[in-house]
């Protein structure tokens, strides 16, 4: 770490500090300035890493509630009935299925120094993951920390997905689809972008430096596109579009959206891994983003279709929160009111016209905002970056960030991310399909789609009147 | 005995209770149903995908009325239903063979 930042680091330890020292025996009894100062440095130390790992556990806790019962909600809602508990299935299995396959492994292979494509085996079974932190990530929290922070990015990524192939899926085939896709696109994206020596990874030795704050590529990007991969492979529910295909409950759509909204204060605050003014700079943009995402959503269907509607406001911020990912962490407030609201409008073009020009069907949009609005919001990522907000200093010094700071290539380079992004995700999805579909088969038989999956997945039903 | 089944539009059914209620008719049962008549239905749209719904929302009282007192009754549930647009709902009228209290076995007219 270099002089300046450690300077800075322990600076906003004093007021801590002062309290410590005047309480601290040990101190008072130093009488020699040398130990004195080690001891007082000793002490900064300790309260900037529990100032920080108090926030960071806490964003962890918000980023596994976007999962559930944020996602589940959201997405639960917005399918029909009898589809209620097998959709809501989609997000909460993530939750178990993928935080034991990273502590086995997971861990390791994003987050293990290895080639710059993925990780090593360093961290097999979580060995040497404890208390201690790891500089080349999270120099003031413990590397437990981090690893359960990332683990919850891992958890929602894939349950992303699931609005794509939502109502017509069987249970197996989507349970194998995320293990295997978690292992094919995940890690080697997550390892290419935040891993040291990751391929994209602009602060620790990636060939193509490459921004993406809080996991535009890396979640959004990878889920949505992978998202329209599978809508298409597995072709449209039945009677898509004709017959009424309607969301159950919107209430359970706007609970769980507003819970998403929050959780993402994790998600991208969280993202500064420490509780310093980055992480505010990154909470302000992420609620900028999603309040000019959601007016921008309702106005264009206001002049659209002649109403706004409590769906379009709830996707509208969906859509601003997904844009303002990668970027929350290098942008001033108001160019993040703008990449929220080109969000909002953007998606709402993807979701509602693009998409039933082309007919697909992506049954609850997760290409249409989370594909669309990742891929708009990474670029944008490399117009409005600066470094008046993040000060991080590549190789030492501090560089010009985005084309604001008057660095065009970094729109270059933030394309280039996108575009390997697209194609692992495209290429690893469609080969994971083809292979859960020869071993499994991937869609319930048409009686089964009439019936449910609550009933002929799972034995259960959502909503039981007489009882 | 009659029994008189009204469908009626789901805003108008308090009045319609505290009418009935009004001229003594005490027992009653409700059901929310879907359903249309004449009227058209109408349009919602879910993210840009436009859907014409043409069952909508309708209350169905059903209430057994001894024979001398239908006209009454029925008189009385046209008034409080009514709103005189497109919508208003139906109403149909069946004999009823018999009726019985459960608690006492009552038959007939002192069962309703």
């Amino acid at each position: 770490m270099n002089k300046t930042l450690r300077f800075a680091r322990l600076a906003r330890g004093v007021p801590y500090l002062i309290c410590l020292a005047a309480l601290s025996p040990f101190a008072m009894a130093a009488a020699d300035p040398e130990s004195r100062f080690t001891a007082l440095e000793a002490a900064a130390k300790s309260a900037q890493s529990a100032g920080d790992n108090a926030w960071m556990l806490v964003s962890a806790a918000l980023v596994l509630m976007m999962t559930g019962p944020g996602l589940a909600l959201f997405y639960g809602g917005l399918v029909r009935r009898k589809n209620v508990l097998g959709t809501m299935m989609h997000s909460f299995f993530m939750m178990p299925l993928i935080t034991v396959i990273w502590a086995i492994v997971g861990y390791s292979l994003v987050f293990g120094e290895a080639t710059p494509f993925i990780g090593s085996l360093k961290y097999l079974f979580l060995e040497g993951v404890g208390k201690e932190p790891n500089g080349d990530y999270a120099a003031t929290i413990p590397q437990a920390t981090f690893m359960v922070y990332q683990l919850m990015f891992a958890i929602i990524t894939p349950g992303l997905i699931s609005g794509a192939f939502a109502e017509r899926i069987k249970f197996s085939a989507m349970a194998l689809f995320t293990v295997l896709w978690i292992f094919v696109v995940y890690f080697p994206m997550a390892h290419m972008v935040w891993g040291k020596g990751g391929f994209l990874n602009a602060y620790s030795g990636g060939v193509i430096p490459c921004f993406d704050f809080a996991g535009g590529t890396v979640v959004h990007i990878s889920s949505g596109v992978s998202a329209l991969v599978c809508a298409l492979y597995l072709g449209k529910r039945q009677g898509y579009p004709k017959e009424i295909i309607r969301p159950h409950s919107l209430v359970l759509s706007v609970i769980g959206a507003c819970l998403l909204w929050v959780g993402w204060f994790g998600f991208n605050a969280g993202s500064a891994l420490s509780a310093s003014g980055l992480a505010t700079s990154a909470f302000v943009a992420t609620h900028f983003a999603a309040a000019s995402a959601a007016l921008g959503w309702m106005g264009a269907e206001w002049l659209h279709n002649g109403k706004p509607s409590m769906l379009g406001g709830i996707s509208g911020a969906v859509a601003g929160l997904v844009a303002i990912t990668p970027a929350s962490g290098f942008v001033k407030p108001m160019p993040a009111l703008l990449i929220g609201l080109a969000g909002g409008l953007f998606c709402f073009f993807m979701a509602t016209i693009v998409k039933n020009k082309f007919g697909y069907d992506d049954s609850l949009d997760a290409f249409g905002v989370h594909g669309a609005g990742g891929t708009l919001g990474a670029l944008l990522t490399g117009v409005f970056a600066t470094n008046a907000v993040n000060d991080t200093q590549i190789n030492g010094k501090l560089a010009p960030l985005g084309l604001v700071d008057g660095n065009p290539m970094q729109v270059v380079n933030q394309g280039i991310g996108v575009l390997i992004t697209v194609v692992l995700a495209v290429v690893g999805t469609w080969v994971i399909l083809k292979i859960c579909d020869a071993v499994i088969g991937l869609r319930v038989t048409p009686q089964e789609e009439k019936e449910g999956l609550d009933l002929t997945q799972h034995g259960e039903e959502g909503y039981v009147l007489e009882a | 005995m009659k029994k008189i089944e009204a469908i009626v539009q789901p805003f108008r059914s308090e009045e319609l209770k505290a009418a009935l209620k009004n001229i003594g008719i005490t027992g009653m049962t409700i059901s929310e149903v879907r359903g249309h008549g004449r009227q058209k239905g109408h349009k919602e749209v879910y993210r840009g995908q436009e859907y014409q719904v043409d069952l909508l929302p309708k209350i169905k009282f059903e209430v057994v009325v001894a024979d001398n007192r239908l006209e009454e009754v029925l008189e009385v549930i046209t008034e409080a239903a009514r709103t005189g647009k497109i919508g208003d709902g139906k109403i149909f009228v069946h004999e009823v063979a018999d009726a019985i209290r459960i608690r006492n076995g009552d038959r007939g007219d002192a069962a309703l």
